[in-house]
Order: C-alpha cells, then sequence, then structure tokens
C-alpha cells in the first residue's frame, strides 16, 4: 500500500529518463530545419505549460494571465544583455526570478479572491503588463527589441545557422520543469497544494497554510515561465509586447495543460507535442489566415477533450484503466 | 478541563446561530452536542475549529485562548473536525488523503506516509488505501475523514453527524470507531440529532435549541428534562 506511492513516482522518474533520453538523440537523424524548429517550439511549450501546470493544475489556481510572467522574463533577460551586456545564460535566471516577483505581486491582491475571479483578475493584470510595455520608451514601445548577434556561444546563447543547441536548452527547459513537478508531487507542498485545490475548507481544517500555498506555486510557476520567456526570446532574437506579452499568448501558455491533462506529470508534455505540430500544420497549410482559425481550432480542441475526457489526453493512457479497478 | 466555551454568540446577517453559549469539556470524555436541524451545531463546530470568528465569548484550549485564530492555528493548537458534508480530496487516493492531515505533525513524505498508514490501519480503511477517494462508499468516506482528522494528532476531535444516514449495523462500528479514539486518549465532541444512537455513547450532552443551551446533563438527566422533549423530541413525545 505505502510502496503504492513510492513504487509509481520511481515508475515516473525512470519514464521521464527514458523520455529524455529519447529527445536527446531525437533531432540527430533529422537534417531538416523546420522539424528542428517545430520540435524545439514544442519543447518550449512543454515546459511552459508545465510551469503553468504548476500553478493551475496542481494548486487549482487559473491563470490567464501568464504571459505577464513570460513577456516579464524576455525583456528582463535581453534588456540586460542589450544594454549592459550581460549574458543570457545567467540573465534568464533573472528574468525567472522576476516572473516569480511577478506572479508573487499579482498573487498577493488575488489569491484572497475566490475561483473564477482569480482568473478573471489575473486577464486584467495580463492586459496592463501589455499595455505599459506598448508605452514604455525605454523598452522599445510597440517597436519592441532586435537581439544584436554577436557570434556563436553558448554563454550569450547566440547560434547562427544550428539548431541543435537550442534543441538542449529547451529540452533542459522542458526536464527541469517535468522534474520541478515531479519533486512537488511528492512532497509536502504538494499535497497541500492539491488539497487546496480539491477542497479548501477541508485543507485548512487540516492545517494547510492556503494563502502561502498559493503563493508558493504562484513563485515556482512565474520563475520557469519568465525562464522559458528568456530563452525564446534569444531563440527568436526578437521581441515586441505583441509577441510576448499578448493576451492569446496566456492562452497558448495554457492550452497544453489543459488538453494534455491538468494536474499531472505528462499533460502538459502530451498536450504540447499534440498541439504545437497540429496548430503549425495547420498555419502552413491554410496560409496567412493562420491565426484566427488557429484560435477556433484550440477552441474547438478544448471543447471535444473536454466533454469527453475531462482529465485531458493522458486519461486516455492510464487513468481509465484505473478508473474500472476502482469502480 | 480541555476547552471552554465562554459566552459565545454568532450570526450570519440577523440569523443568530449561536447566541451566549458556555460549557466545558474535561480531557478524555465524549460529549454529545444534539439539537434539532438548524440549532447551531455546525455553527458551533466552525467556532471551535476556528473556521469562524465568533462575534462575542472566547473558547479557551487549555486556558489558551484560540477564538478568532482561524483554522490552521487551531490544528495546530490540536483541533481537528470532519465536515457534515463529507469534504473528501476527490483526487487523491485514501492514503494521500490522510498523507495531508499527516504532514500538520511530519515534515518528510516517508514520516506523514507511514503515519497516514498506522491511521488507516486504526480506522480500518487500510484495504482501501490505494483506492481513489471518490470510489469511496458514503459510510467509507466517513471514515475517511475520522482518519484525516486523526492524523494531525489531536488532542479535540469535533464529528459533525458522523452516523447519521448510516444502516444500524455501520452505525455500530462507527460507534465502536468513536470509542477505539476516545480510548486512544482522543477528547471527543460528536454532533448528532440521532438520539438513541448519542445517548449511550457521551458521559454528558449538551442540548442546543434555536442557537442557545436548552440544557446540559448526563444522558438520563436529558431524556428525562421536559424542555429538552418539547423542544427536541417534539410534541408526539409529550402527548404519549
Ligand atoms: N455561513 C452561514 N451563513 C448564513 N447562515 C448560516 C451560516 N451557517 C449557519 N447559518 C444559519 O445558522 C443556523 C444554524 O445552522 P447550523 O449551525 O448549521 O445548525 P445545525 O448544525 O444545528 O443543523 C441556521 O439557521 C443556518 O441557516
Ligand atoms: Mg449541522
Amino acid at each position: 500500500m505505502e510502496n503504492g506511492i513510492l513504487a509509481r513516482r520511481r515508475r515516473e522518474l525512470i519514464t521521464g529518463a527514458v523520455v529524455l533520453a529519447a529527445l536527446a538523440v531525437l533531432p540527430l537523424p533529422i537534417a531538416d530545419v523546420y522539424t528542428r524548429n517545430l520540435i524545439i517550439i514544442t519543447l518550449l511549450f512543454a515546459g511552459l505549460a508545465q510551469a503553468w501546470n504548476i500553478l493551475g493544475g496542481y494548486c487549482g489556481q487559473i491563470s490567464l494571465g501568464h504571459a505577464l510572467y513570460f513577456g516579464a522574463g524576455a525583456y528582463v533577460a535581453t534588456l540586460l544583455f542589450v544594454n549592459a551586456g550581460f549574458p543570457p545564460l545567467i540573465g534568464m535566471f533573472v528574468g525567472g526570478a522576476v516572473g516569480g516577483l511577478l506572479a508573487l505581486l499579482v498573487g498577493w491582491p488575488c489569491f484572497r479572491l475566490s475561483g473564477h475571479y482569480y482568473a478573471i483578475a489575473t486577464v486584467v493584470v495580463g492586459e496592463i503588463g501589455y499595455l505599459l510595455f506598448l508605452n514604455w520608451d525605454y523598452v522599445g514601445g510597440a517597436t519592441g527589441v532586435y537581439v544584436p548577434f554577436k557570434g556563436d556561444s553558448w554563454l550569450a546563447l547566440q547560434f547562427k545557422t544550428q539548431k541543435l543547441p537550442y534543441h538542449y536548452v529547451t529540452l533542459a527547459f522542458a526536464a527541469a520543469a517535468w522534474f520541478a513537478a515531479w519533486l512537488i508531487e511528492g512532497s509536502r507542498w504538494g499535497f497541500a497544494w492539491r488539497a487546496v485545490r480539491d477542497d479548501v475548507v477541508a485543507a485548512r481544517s487540516l492545517g494547510v497554510r492556503v494563502f502561502a500555498s498559493k503563493m508558493a506555486a504562484a513563485a515556482i510557476s512565474g520563475f520557469f515561465t519568465g525562464l522559458g520567456g528568456a530563452i525564446f526570446a534569444q531563440y527568436v532574437g526578437y521581441i515586441d509586447p505583441e509577441s510576448v506579452l499578448g493576451g492569446q499568448f496566456s492562452i497558448l501558455i495554457a492550452l497544453p495543460a489543459v488538453l494534455g491533462g491538468v494536474g499531472t506529470l505528462w499533460g502538459p508534455v502530451v498536450g504540447a507535442a499534440v498541439l504545437m505540430p497540429v496548430s503549425e500544420l495547420s498555419r502552413s497549410y491554410l496560409g496567412g489566415s493562420g491565426r484566427g482559425f488557429d484560435l477556433m481550432l484550440y477552441g474547438a480542441l478544448i471543447v471535444v477533450v473536454a466533454l469527453a475526457r475531462p482529465q485531458g489526453l493522458v486519461s486516455l493512457l492510464g487513468r481509465r484503466r484505473e478508473r474500472a479497478r476502482a469502480a | 478541563m480541555l476547552l471552554e466555551v465562554r459566552g459565545l454568540s454568532k450570526s450570519f446577517g440577523g440569523v443568530a446561530a449561536n447566541v451566549d453559549i458556555s460549557f466545558v469539556v474535561e480531557q478524555g470524555e465524549i460529549l454529545g452536542l444534539i439539537g434539532p436541524n438548524g440549532a447551531g451545531k455546525t455553527s458551533l463546530f466552525n467556532s471551535i475549529s476556528g473556521e469562524v470568528t465568533p462575534d462575542a465569548g472566547e473558547i479557551l484550549l487549555d486556558g489558551r485562548r484560540i477564538s478568532g485564530l482561524g483554522p490552521v492555528a487551531c490544528a495546530e493548537a490540536g483541533i481537528a473536525r470532519t465536515f457534515q458534508v463529507v469534504r473528501s480530496f476527490d483526487s487523491m487516493t485514501v492514503l494521500e488523503n490522510v498523507m495531508v492531515g499527516a504532514f500538520a505533525r511530519h515534515r518528510t513524505s516517508r514520516a506523514a506516509m507511514a503515519a497516514a498508514g498506522d491511521v488507516l490501519e486504526f480506522c480500518g480503511l487500510a484495504p482501501r488505501a490505494g483506492r481513489p477517494a471518490w470510489s469511496l462508499s458514503p459510510p467509507e468516506k466517513r471514515r475517511l475523514e475520522v482518519a484525516r482528522a486523526l492524523a494531525t494528532q489531536p488532542r479535540l476531535l469535533l464529528l459533525d453527524e458522523m452516523l447519521t444516514g448510516l444502516t444500524p449495523t455501520e452505525a455500530q462500528s462507527g460507534v465502536q470507531l468513536i470509542r477505539d479514539v476516545r480510548a486512544r486518549g482522543v477528547t471527543v465532541i460528536m454532533v448528532e440529532h440521532v438520539m438513541e444512537v448519542v445517548l449511550p455513547l457521551v458521559g454528558r450532552a449538551v442540548v442546543l435549541n434555536l442557537g442557545r443551551v436548552l440544557t446540559i446533563g448526563r444522558p438520563e438527566e436529558i431524556v428525562k428534562n421536559p424542555e429538552v422533549i418539547r423542544a427536541y423530541l417534539g410534541d408526539r413525545y409529550v402527548a404519549h
């Protein structure tokens, strides 16, 4: 009985290691730049969705404003590099820290709100962040910031033609977020967060500090989201408020987790693996008008998944067996 | 004396749920808290467990004031409760539900898991440990509430209608569980409105009606009290 949990956790860690190894060799036989880029974007979103999942899935605080932490991480690391020559390899952790701090700042007033009010508040806060950067000349305003190319370098995270280094950067990012979620699942915090999500009143009657739990989840979630933003900025070499702070980006971060299964280790990974290729394909097959169609497609996907399997795609992989056994 | 309630009042927007309630709970006893629906029993539990702050009066645990400190401080001080309408953590297994309680006293998962396993054994839920909480039967869910509360190692356990709605056999095993809990040294206050179930189990009972204490006494005194018969058992009994 007690070994059930430990055995499951060990199994998940082994699965994680196997998947990590497989993803490490995956790009080697792939010469096609387009495909390599698709895998990189998928890995980035697997990490971002996992970051979102830490707060939205495990702790049950649905954020629709994560673009704020993503954009903050992107801007902080980029401006440190452009204005102060600070290496992005280190700067991205500063960006992550700023993302975490912002999540705490948003959480301080908003976690006192219950349920859907938190989600609505995060939409508003995200929009404020977008408008702020749009009208802030020091950070480039609507024009955004170009990252000047200074030669291939790991410290600067710049590689002129190769895609492979970024495959490993985003893989490390996704793996770190996954591992953080794995650690949380087995820890005192993870239990507290899930208790808060399932039933706040019962949780606090058992001594769970509800507000502190939400804040801790927000800080970790914001940190990884900011980290992802910094990596994204260096990868694409250009950021503006539209591309890193827009409201649709908050949806994009949440979608893979919602699709794959919130509050699960593999949900964000599976969700990103399905969603990113689909969205890329739809964009190239349907040409320029892809954007609007994308969002419609996402909406339809979420509705289908929510109706068929409220637990997301990962539930197709094993939960059904568990349920059948339990019933 | 473990717990003392002094002049406690609480209203909700004009509804006086509790009015000037005073009583004491002795270490090691099982105290009944009875009264018809709407008498204010659950509200009183909410105040004692810190879920709500009383408007007036105070609650002392071991002479230390705990009213108004909130549920977390009350849990740490040694008060645990179950809920009239069960509140299980449905995305978790039975063992994980109880571990949430155990983490109140243990830092590491290993220690919390071991402690939770012991409590499940004690409550007779060990065979269900790996099941999702939502899949339990209603009487098992009630047991899970008790197990989760016990895992916080309380000194005082508040049971809110734990036996209501159970079949006589299920209720009997519930009664045995409450006796076992007391034998472990945990003081119990149990809310129940089925008198036949409570009275054999408790040393004393507090009777509430319309938010006020009607009487406090031993079961044999309470069943003879005409006010209790009228207010609680109803005119049916008076007419006999
Ligand atoms: N949170 C609340 N908000 C409004 N009214 C409440 C609240 N809690 C209890 N009450 C009211 O207080 C009275 C006592 O309720 P309760 O304590 O649940 O009684 P009991 O548990 O004895 O059946 C009822 O009239 C109920 O409607
Ligand atoms: Mg009640």
